[in-house]
């Protein structure tokens, strides 16, 4: 069953009539004989809510605040990663702690705004901020959509198991209840006594 | 008075067959769409998604029925309803089965081409009325279209009233007993499909409605239920096309010797006019649309033409005695 247009084609180049003509109803005919074999192939829908699409752990999605395999949080407020979200979702304040850690006094994100670009991620420097690849993020509320620290913070290390940071940094801090004095930290030497310099 | 009872009964029930299966179409076609872009298509609301067009229903009743104020009233609310009715009308002369059909018009093939030529009015009336730039690009578009693929959609068919000798369309199916007239008038049935496609204004052909040169043509500025009434008009008449397609050209309800004592009659012309359906809906997938000029210079340079030849050599074989 010929089609429409095919000799129509024709007309834009003043083209040598009949075979021609021939070579568009033949186009035509193939391009629908393609489209029916696609009747056989398998649909590359993933049915979602019954179906859940495969998420790499990469993927980026709700975001976490993640803890250092000793159990503290590994937030110390710094900011950068406000600081660096282009759509201004993250708000936070830094406060100092009796034992000597900075953390987030409050730490809030907004989902209605975020954009889950990862900016923060890159931006944080003690890892604490992570994606993860959950995506199912959908409220009947706006309000519930802004996480607050308690929201945020998960148990685990996420993607970097063995990273702390107060183990590597020449900080002052209690870790376990324990005094890790200047230059304890793994990497590090202890503190130069100037006067112990002199000639 | 009995009779007329029946004829009556026998009218309702026709449509009020008609308009269920017409939106069942628009469930088909998304469905067939999908699985052929492989894609599954609309499959949630009931069994296979088979109440989709139910629930479309219902949100389409729950929409604003919203008349612009710069249009023309009046106009703009008959305009849908003048195709439907339309293509309706057009199914009184269709001959379902042996028993089944409204009227054995003995001028049915013309009055299904009025009626194909005055469901335009439907088109250009709303591109007019809605007094807007899109709308009115697709019923200027309506209008051309039309006139070009009327004239040679009626000169096709005229080699079927050639060889069966009648107008009416039961007779035609009749004449095919000893064999369909596709053996003979190919050409004939393929310029008919044409014209037919462009008739209904289906892809290719829906340059009134392309959506992506004018957002939705003459019904952009349509809501709510007179926009579904366009659509029924539209997949009604998909519908007409293929059972005219199949009453002209492939014997009706009739199938040959075996076959015919499998399903009755009507399942069998239900069957052909399905084909036929999926046929209009595989072109639609697969073929893009032609620009408008191209459409044009193909209607009235190519397939009038062709349409002349067809019936020249018809008659002229038939003067010759070739058909007996």
């Amino acid at each position: 069953m010929a089609d429409s247009k095919h000799k129509s084609h024709n007309q834009g180049k003043k083209s040598n009539g009949l075979s021609t003509a021939v070579d568009m109803i033949i186009s035509q005919l193939r391009t629908m004989a393609l489209v029916l074999k696609h009747t056989f192939t398998k649909a590359d829908t993933v049915e979602y809510p019954e179906q859940k699409p495969y998420l790499a752990p990469r993927y980026r999605g709700r975001i976490v605040l993640t803890r250092d395999p000793d159990g503290e949080e590994r937030c110390v407020g710094c900011n950068l990663c406000a600081a660096a979200c282009p759509v201004d979702c993250i708000a936070l304040q830094q406060t100092i702690d009796d034992d000597g850690r900075k953390r987030a006094d409050f730490f809030r994100v907004n989902f209605s705004r975020c954009i889950l670009c990862g900016f923060c991620e890159e931006a944080c420097p003690t890892y604490a901020i992570q994606l993860t690849p959950d995506v199912e993020l959908a409220e009947y509320d706006r309000q519930n959509l802004v996480y607050e620290k308690e929201h945020l913070l998960i148990k685990g290390v996420g993607k970097y198991p063995d990273y702390s940071f107060y183990r590597h940094s020449g900080i002052e801090v209690n870790i376990k209840g324990e005094r890790k004095a200047k230059g304890d930290a793994n990497q590090e030497k202890p503190p130069v006594d100037l006067k112990g310099l002199m000639p | 008075m009995v009779e007329i009872l029946f004829k009556l009964l026998e009218m309702t029930i026709i449509i009020a067959l008609l308009i269920p299966i017409a939106a069942m179409l628009v469930w088909v076609e998304r469905r067939m769409i999908g699985i052929w872009q492989d894609r599954l298509g609309p499959n949630r609301v009931g069994p296979f998604g088979i109440l989709q067009s139910l629930a479309d229903l219902l949100k389409i009743l729950g929409k604003e029925d919203w008349i612009p104020p710069f249009s023309d009233r009046i106009v703009f609310t008959i305009a849908p309803v003048i195709g439907a009715v339309c293509v309706l009308m057009s199914f009184a002369v269709i001959p379902f089965s042996p028993t089944i059909g409204v009227s054995d018009l003995n001028i049915g093939l013309l009055f299904f081409l009025a009626m194909a030529s005055l469901a335009v009015y439907s088109v250009v009336l709303a591109g007019w009325a809605s007094n807007s730039k899109y709308a009115l690009l697709g019923g200027m578009r309506a209008a051309a279209q039309t006139v070009s693929y009327e004239v040679f959609m009626g000169l096709s068919v005229m080699g079927v009233v050639l060889l069966t000798g009648s107008f009416n369309l039961r007779e035609i199916v009749l004449a095919q007993e000893s064999g369909w007239l596709i053996q003979t008038q190919f050409l004939g049935f393929i310029i008919f499909l044409i014209a037919g496609i462009a008739e209904s204004h289906r892809l290719p052909f829906d340059l009134p409605e392309a959506e992506t040169e004018l957002t939705a043509g003459f019904h952009t500025e349509y809501s709510g239920l007179k926009f579904a009434l366009f659509f029924l008009g539209e997949y009604l008449s998909v519908t007409l096309i293929s059972a005219m397609c199949v009453v002209l050209f492939f014997g009706g309800w009739l199938m040959p010797e075996p076959l015919d004592s499998w399903l009755p009659p009507l399942v069998w012309f239900i069957l052909k006019i399905l084909f036929f359906v999926f046929f209009f809906i595989l072109l639609r997938t697969s073929l893009p649309r032609p620009r408008f000029d191209q459409l044009l210079i193909f209607g009235w340079k190519y397939m009038l033409p062709l349409a002349l030849i067809n019936l020249l050599a018809t008659a002229a074989l038939k003067l010759g005695g070739f058909y007996g």
